[in-house]
């Protein structure tokens, strides 16, 4: 039980200290993890870091519930995830019903009008450096330019379009590989 | 309210399984949302977006968060984060138990090698979604430019290009926009 709520502790601090999530996290889990704790190397932290993200869902979540796993099994992947998650749920929910309070209010109308032009530079900014990244090759320009197309003017449902670039990817592979061995 | 509890944590389960790529991934989905209930509407969107930035925590843990609220309150925050957190803990106790390497594995790696670009596009087109909404405003039906927005929105964007100021944390931008809003009146 301690053992248990040491997991949740320090996942508490390490998900109410961190801005960011993602990569962003990664000084802070070696800090608490590898450095203080001993619970982990830097390879076993850099592997279940590799793990969260080619899984799905949140990288933060997914890296939390694996070093839980390794530690105490189920239980211990669930505590972790419990403290991981407990600071957003608290600081999240006190602001949304905070802001909901005062929207009418002039003052706050403008900033949020303002706010808004720094999110869209943001988020363009997070396509920018996605797509530096992402497309390395002439199939994956292909496969962004399509499946960009598709989401934008068809109604094709985005999980579809995931699980179709995950075949492609597959198959594209396979194609290769046969074609290197003739 | 039962029904609408369930259909929550389900379009939650759902992101959480197929939003690959972490936080801004679950972009996409969020926005499928608006098209599909009125929980929240496209500009409540953008305000999740500046606020899951600039607070601690997992950007798509707190936008789950926030529009659980946005839809049925504080419980439906922790519905939907719960829904949203489910899928990795089964995933990746899964993986944890059985798959040695499975980042390693040859099929793994070929299938994010079509996934990250997809990914990307998937991402653009929301980004593009939350600009129209927020870079112009409706007026008689016709979207009209708002010139204000827009120019703040070319120059910090023009700001994140420059190698140091990219380093600064998104809340010191957002902050100082909310304060130029203020100032200028938008």
């Amino acid at each position: 039980m301690k053992e248990l709520l040491e997991l949740f502790v320090v996942f508490f601090r390490i998900g109410g200290l961190t801005f960011g999530g993602g990569l962003s996290m990664l000084p802070m889990l070696k800090y608490e993890l590898v450095e203080k704790k001993h619970w982990l190397s830097e390879e076993d932290l850099l592997d279940c870091y590799a793990i969260g993200q080619c899984t799905p869902g949140i990288i933060a979540v997914n890296t939390a519930t694996y070093v839980g796993y390794k530690r105490k099994g189920v239980i211990g992947g669930i505590f972790s995830t419990l403290g991981m998650v407990t600071p957003s749920l608290l600081i999240i929910t006190a602001i949304a019903l905070f802001l909901e309070q005062f929207m009418d209010n002039k003052w706050l109308g403008h900033a949020l009008m303002g706010v808004r032009a720094v999110v869209c530079a943001l988020m363009l900014n997070t396509v920018v450096t996605l797509a530096k990244k992402s497309l390395v090759s002439p199939f994956c320009v292909v496969v962004c330019v399509v499946v960009f197309v598709l989401a934008m003017f068809t109604q094709v449902p985005t999980i579809l379009l995931v699980i179709l670039s995950a075949v492609l990817g597959i198959v594209t592979m396979l194609f290769s590989e046969r074609r290197k061995n003739k | 309210m039962r029904e609408l509890v369930f259909l929550l944590f389900g379009e939650f389960f759902k992101i959480g399984l197929f939003a690959v790529g972490g936080g801004p991934a679950t972009l996409p989905f969020l926005m499928d949302l608006t098209e599909k209930y009125d929980w929240y509407t496209m500009q409540q969107l953008t305000n999740m977006v500046a606020i899951s930035e600039s607070t601690p925590g997992p950007i798509g843990l707190n936008m789950a968060t926030y529009a659980g609220v946005q839809t049925l309150g504080v419980f439906g925050g922790v519905v939907a984060t719960a829904g949203l957190v489910m899928p990795s803990v089964i995933v990746i106790t899964i993986i944890a138990k059985f798959m040695e390497g499975f980042s390693e594995n040859r099929l793994v790696k070929a299938a994010f090698y079509g996934i990250r670009p997809a990914v990307t596009a998937l991402i653009a087109s929301a980004v593009w979604g939350i600009c129209r909404v927020s870079l112009f405003t409706q007026s008689e039906g016709r979207m009209v430019p708002a010139l204000k927005t827009i120019v703040l929105c070319v120059m910090i964007f023009g700001f994140l290009q420059v190698k140091r100021l990219n380093k600064l944390h998104p809340a010191v931008w957002i902050l100082a926009a909310a304060f130029i809003g203020v100032v200028f009146r938008f």
